[in-house]
């Protein structure tokens, strides 16, 4: 783990017609480092990672990638800094094929600037093979294909572009006891290749298995971030509830 | 009797299952053949309807298959666009009116307007006139395209209005008048004896168009080669080939069939000093220009939606607005160039329209709208977004066309025209619904 953080998310705020959705929270994430974001629905965790992604753009506040600030306006500036999301909502043309929302928006394009199908289902069907090797349906359009076929449709979109940090919104949240395990495995060999991850959940339990710390959210604020060999699981809850640092107010 | 029955059963699922493994190999889509099948359906009856009940079938003649196809440019012109507004889940209204309007524009502009300064019948005239017409709906599109993606304006509310406003002002431009004679060479552009290519130049056409059949096969076979993709059988394309090709050479054959009529021969012998013999001189039309037009904006849709990263951020704002939104694509400007795009096909097609009426009037375009949009949702493309194709579209337009001609053909009269066509639309978008459900 190096000194610089991958990420550091520095006082962001964002308020929506008058609600702080997010009250200047502060956040670091370190390579090789998975970081849990918990907290009840609407406690913040997803409109600060949406940020990060350039899905909303904040009010206040600074970002820092590998130590130096950087200004992420949009979907696109952030994956220019090799930040990839996988999202709760998936974010998936639902009338395309596996290939077309893999490259969506980074299309690949034969010399004369068309775009090449065949190079991309070749490509699709390549990493497909790695990350789910059950996957055959490369040319039906992904509503054709079962959650856990299309969470790797979007977990492939982000490990093809090489992401360096990569935000996972529920990433298992649509899916089976089956492919729970294998978005586990995933993500554990993803963090030893060295990536920073964001990983929102509210199953606490698979938090403190895949995490390396965990910050808790309520209100838009920051709660605290811990340690997981530092905390129980009933400390996490409290902190959830309550709103409270068990080990800060001891 | 069971024994039979099962056997029937049996020999069904049997041919079912040839029939099912035909279309997997071949990668025939069956959208497409039913529509094909419907469009046949229709010329056929309308032909013998005509044969049994009015004495002669006038519908499967050269003569009128020629006229269909010129009278289906200008409304599949617009459909190819209205295809794209329609995925991305917004609707166009005013696609009738802003086409009189353009035509009154270019009216203006060349009747009006240039020969002052240039002189009648300076060859300029009609590709200025031309240019400020498509520079016009490009602009007008984009107009209402802004609105729409920026102004946040439903399409709904800013096409219905354009719908008036645009069909006023044309009104206002030509204070009411039918604005003619238009440019001579701007005529040709739509259709009739001399705007059409003859037989020499169909046969150019159709030849080029059987070497596109098989580039197409052979290239999209070879691609699939290099990339280790699956391959369709070699009897499957040489198959589709083999349909492609004879398509191309079955309607050149027909559009070669129609001889210019005796009365323009008699002038046309007169002008270039031939003498006609007794049994007359067979002159084929040919394709006309206002198909070639058609064919090569369908082609370049085609190209657009299906070659392009602009036709798959189409489908994909279609598909899921958001996921094309966090993808990094800027869907408030895709909105404003699909609707400019509108606005540009729109002036083709008012260019063809008002050429073949040889004057620019402001009702030209009349319920052109509903035509287009019917022939866009009969040729498969779902309200809902992200589903159609240009191609689906060419078709629908064709039906729609055909429904129009048959109708008149046979004698029936506008009332009846207007029923039946309003109802095929709504049996049209059911039966689609009902295909969808099923291949769900």
């Amino acid at each position: 783990m190096s000194d610089t953080p991958l990420v550091q998310l520095k006082d962001i705020s964002i308020s929506f017609g008058g609600i702080k959705a997010v009250d200047h929270v502060s956040l670091d994430l370190h390579a090789g480092e998975v970081v849990g974001l918990l907290g009840h629905n609407g406690a913040g965790k997803s409109t600060l990672i949406k940020i990060l992604a350039g899905a909303y753009k904040k009010d206040s506040g600074e970002i820092w990638i590998n130590g130096k600030q950087a200004e992420i306006n949009s979907p696109r500036d952030a994956r220019d800094h090799n930040i990839e999301t996988i999202y709760q909502t998936l974010a998936l043309a639902d009338n395309l094929d596996a290939a077309s929302n893999l490259f969506l928006g980074r299309e690949l394009t034969s010399p004369m600037g068309f775009v090449d199908d065949a190079k991309m289902a070749a490509e699709t069907a390549k990493i497909m093979a790695r990350l789910n090797p059950n996957f055959k349906k490369l040319k039906e359009p992904v509503s054709a294909l079962s959650g856990g076929q299309r969470q790797s449709v979007a977990i492939a979109r982000a490990v093809y572009f090489n992401a360096k940090i990569l935000i996972m919104d529920e990433p298992t949240a649509a899916l089976g006891v089956h492919e729970t395990e294998m978005v586990a495995d995933l993500i554990k060999e993803l963090k030893d290749q060295g990536l920073g991850i964001f990983l929102i959940s509210h199953d606490t339990r698979e938090m403190m298995d895949l995490c390396d710390r965990v910050s808790v959210m309520k209100n838009g604020q920051m709660v605290g971030t811990e340690r997981v060999e530092d905390v129980t699981e009933d400390d996490i809850l409290s902190m959830i509830i309550m709103g409270k640092n068990p080990k800060a107010a001891a | 009797m069971s024994d039979i029955g099962t056997e029937t059963k049996a020999s069904e699922a049997k041919r079912e299952g040839a029939f099912a493994k035909f279309l997997r190999e071949t990668e025939v889509d069956t959208r497409l053949l039913g529509m094909l099948a419907a469009l046949a359906l229709i010329w056929i009856g309308f032909h013998y309807y005509g044969l049994f009940v009015n004495g002669f079938g006038a519908f499967l003649t050269p003569r009128n298959l020629w006229n269909l196809s010129v009278q289906t440019s200008s409304i599949g012109i617009m459909a190819t666009g209205m295809v794209l507004v329609i995925i991305t889940r917004h609707i166009d209204l005013s696609v009738g009116s802003m086409l009189g309007f353009i035509a009154i524009i270019m009216g203006t502009v060349q009747v009006n307007i240039l020969p002052q300064y240039l002189g009648l019948g300076h060859p300029m005239i009609w590709i200025i006139a031309i240019f400020a017409g498509l520079l016009m709906g490009t602009l007008l599109g984009a107009f209402q395209g802004w609105m729409i993606a920026y102004g946040t304006i439903p399409a709904f509310i800013v096409t219905l209005g354009g719908l008036l406003v645009w069909r006023g002002a044309g009104f206002l431009v030509a204070r009411g008048e039918t604005i003619s004679p238009v440019d001579a060479t701007f005529k040709l552009l739509g259709g009739g004896p001399f705007g059409a290519i003859g037989n020499t130049g169909s046969w150019i056409v159709g030849i080029l168009g059987c070497i596109a059949v098989l580039a197409l096969i052979i290239l999209g076979r070879r691609k699939r080669k290099t990339f280790g993709l699956p391959l369709r059988p070699v009897w499957a394309e040489t198959f589709l080939a083999a349909i492609g090709a004879g398509a191309v050479i079955g309607t050149t054959l027909l559009m070669n069939a129609y001889p210019w009529p005796k009365g323009i021969i008699k002038k046309y012998a007169a002008a270039e000093g031939i003498e006609v013999p007794p049994e007359g001189i067979f002159i084929s039309h040919g394709f006309a220009i206002p198909v070639l037009i058609l064919i090569g904006v369908t082609i370049a849709m085609t190209i657009l939606m299906t070659r392009t990263k602009f036709g798959r951020y189409v489908y994909a704002i279609g598909g899921n607005p958001e996921a094309a939104e966090l993808a990094g694509i800027n869907t408030r400007w895709m909105t404003v160039k699909i609707f400019a795009l509108m606005g540009f096909l729109t002036g083709i097609a008012s260019v063809v329209a008002s050429a073949r009426l040889g004057s620019a009037t402001a009702a030209l375009g009349t319920l052109d709208e509903l035509y287009v949009i019917a022939a866009a949702v009969i040729g498969g493309t779902s309200l809902a977004g992200g589903v159609g194709t240009i191609y689906g579209a060419i078709l629908g337009a064709l039906v729609m066309q055909s429904l129009q001609t048959g109708m008149v053909l046979i004698g029936f009269d506008a009332a009846i025209q207007q029923v039946v066509v309003g109802s095929v639309l709504v049996i049209a978008v059911f039966l689609d619904i009902l295909y969808r459900r099923n291949s769900k």
